[in-house]
């Protein structure tokens, strides 16, 4: 690994000489004070100081619809229109390791090639992030990042200690090698790792996620599922925010006017109520509480059998999200035995009947 | 950054093959058999798939859904489907003609293991569209009937006229290598000459079953599976030598949109087909 340092007045500039006619991707503040991903021209809306967007990064590959192909009566041509070289800056480690989490996903047995296409078009320039109450990051092992991405700017006051973590990271630094330091003194190197150190001291929340495969398996049937599915509005946004949800819906919409369709993907939600319905009526999974087992079975359990570490990130987006407070967090904390009580005085009182 | 953008995904998995509508024809009121070939012959000719596996069908302004075949690999170069008529994709399917164009994807799914069911006696117990999956190894068995010891079939449906494949059936009864029985829950139409009564009727009929050597395979009604199960059992046939095979809403066919896990298993790539004892472990099956 080769690391160089960048004197943050010349980030500008150096974002400038790499972005030719990529789309750069960045966080934004919108006007309620939330932050959110999105193609910028004028670098001075990039906004670093975040903790975590509203919608994680893959809608930037994967967008909410698009068109997977075009049907006509005897012809299906596919369509990668949506497909551009992107830039994504300022990325966290936990988003970018939900990244690595859907490359193995999107690679398991079958490619898929809307992801993996979109991928090798994308360059990832990570930033370096400080947690809040709601960042499980550190109990997901995904709070430091060691691959994945192109180059990773760590904050260290005035300048950036730049990691560079792939053969395209280190072209683009030779983009502008003008702008960038070699030598890293001592007093850097002390100020890097004693900002890792007080980092590490500044998480709050510990979830044991180590346990969780099997609490999920012996509290399969525990009267919790029971109350969360009373209060779950099934609204389906712990899907939409999470990084690591996957499931589309795939959608038939004819040309007004022309002899073909387009076939649209889209993302879908396991906790909407028609999500395991099938053709003649039959659904099964009717009940929340079914569908909210199924959620948290993916979270928390199955992929730690399939990939060997939770779907969870820990970025802390549901808990920021979720209108009732069902989320990684206290599902977690109640699954292990800690069933926080604000979370449930507020269940009982508010939500339930 | 300045390269050029030109995606050339070598292959796309999710793109449908055309194929036409060869032959289709009501099997009952709202069950139709479709007959169906890819309109480019080397890939017709090539499709290779195992009983048990399903294949995405697409329809021009409807969408794409999942259908077992039911035809038998060991007649390459067709692809038959029994369809009921359920949703919108199979509504748009049922006012098709002969010659019309649908797409084609897959084959998708495990399919029943053919190698560890051959040498065994094979108990095919279906009813109502579970015909559709299981006429595809009823027929691969008949295909290669050397491969296997008895053949037994067990059929039932509601009335005689919602017997799928009632006569190809009665048909086949009649062969001297296959011990057939039919049954319907009622007959209205006072002409029935096998039996009438649920599924499970039949089972009295069975003499002399070695349940060591017996692969039993259901595929019905999510009603008839308890029920069927507990005849096998009382068979004393191995749990794990108790095939079926499961229904689930499917967008992809290939283990990327999720509709059809059952908690982490999606069905599309390690089902449709599981035995008893591999969905004993599943908790939330039928």
């Amino acid at each position: 690994m080769k690391i160089v340092k960048l004197k943050k007045d010349n980030l500008f500039p150096f974002l400038e000489a790499i972005k030719g006619d990529a789309e750069l991707w960045a966080p934004v503040k919108k006007d309620d004070a939330k932050h959110t991903f999105q193609p910028v021209d004028d670098f001075s809306q990039i906004d670093l100081d975040y903790t975590r967007t509203i919608l994680p990064p893959r809608k930037i590959l994967l967008p909410a619809k698009f068109n997977m192909y075009q049907a006509s009566k005897s012809e299906f041509t596919s369509d990668f229109s949506h497909i551009s070289k992107k830039i994504i800056f300022g990325i966290h480690p936990c988003d970018i390791h939900a990244f690595l989490t859907m490359d193995k996903f999107y690679s398991y047995e079958i490619e898929d090639p809307y992801w993996l296409e979109a991928r090798k078009n994308l360059v990832l320039l990570g930033h370096s992030c400080w947690p809040d109450e709601n960042c499980m990051c550190k109990s997901t092992n995904t709070h430091v990042v060691e691959e994945g991405y192109d180059l990773f700017f760590t904050d260290l006051e005035d300048t950036y200690v730049v990691w560079i973590g792939s053969s395209r990271g280190d072209d683009l630094i030779r983009e502008k090698p003008e702008l960038f330091e070699e030598d890293l003194t001592d007093t850097d190197i002390q100020k890097f790792i004693q900002r890792r150190e007080n980092r590490d001291k500044a998480f709050t929340t510990e979830i044991n996620f180590a346990a969780m495969p099997d609490l999920m398996e012996l509290k399969y049937n525990d009267a919790l599922w029971e109350k969360l599915g009373d209060a779950c509005l099934a609204c389906g946004s712990c899907t939409n925010v999470c990084p690591t949800c996957n499931c589309y819906n795939v959608e038939d919409r004819p040309v007004l006017g022309k002899d073909f369709s387009n076939i649209q993907r889209c993302w879908d939600a396991c906790t909407l109520e028609n999500y395991s319905g099938v053709a003649g009526g039959e659904n099964f999974r009717e009940k929340r509480a079914d569908r909210l087992k199924l959620w948290y079975t993916h979270k928390l359990q199955s992929y730690i059998s399939k990939y060997g570490k939770p779907a969870c990130v820990g970025c802390g987006r549901c808990v920021a999200t979720c209108p009732v407070d069902i989320n990684v967090k206290t599902v977690a904390q109640s699954l292990d035995g800690n069933e926080v009580d604000s979370f449930w005085d507020r269940l009982s009182k508010e939500v339930t009947k | 950054m300045n390269t050029e953008n030109k995606i050339t995904a070598q292959s796309n998995p999710f793109l449908p093959e055309p194929a036409r509508i060869v032959r289709t024809y009501p099997l009952t009121d709202d069950v139709h058999f479709f007959q169906v070939r890819i309109a480019d012959m080397e890939k017709a000719l090539s499709f290779r798939y195992e009983i048990g596996q399903f294949a995405m069908i697409s329809v021009l302004g409807a969408g794409e859904a999942p259908f077992s075949i039911s035809s038998t690999p060991s007649r390459p170069g067709l692809l038959e489907f029994c369809i009921r008529r359920a949703g919108a994709v199979t509504s748009k399917l049922f006012q098709l003609k002969e010659n019309d164009f649908v797409g084609i994807r897959g084959p998708y799914g495990n399919g029943f293991p053919v190698e560890k069911m051959q040498g065994k006696d094979i108990l095919i117990v279906m009813g109502g569209l579970g015909a559709a999956p299981l006429r595809s190894v009823l027929l691969y068995c008949l295909d290669n009937r050397d491969l296997f010891g008895r053949i037994i079939l067990l059929h039932g449906a509601k009335r005689p006229a919602e017997m799928l494949f009632r006569d190809e059936l009665l048909d086949i009864k009649k062969r001297d290598d296959l011990e057939g029985y039919l049954t319907v829950d009622g007959d209205d139409t006072g002409q029935w000459t096998e039996n009438v009564g649920v599924v499970t009727t039949l089972f009295p009929k069975l003499e002399n079953i070695n349940p060591e050597n017996t692969v039993g395979v259901v595929c019905g009604p999510p009603v008839m599976y308890k029920f069927v199960l507990q005849e096998f059992l009382k068979l004393d046939i191995p749990k794990d030598q108790i095939l079926m095979t499961l229904e689930r809403r499917m967008k992809c066919g290939v283990g990327k949109c999720g509709h059809c896990a059952i908690d982490y298993i999606y069905t599309c790539l390690e089902g449709p087909v599981f035995s008893y004892w591999d969905v004993t472990h599943m908790r939330e099956l039928i």
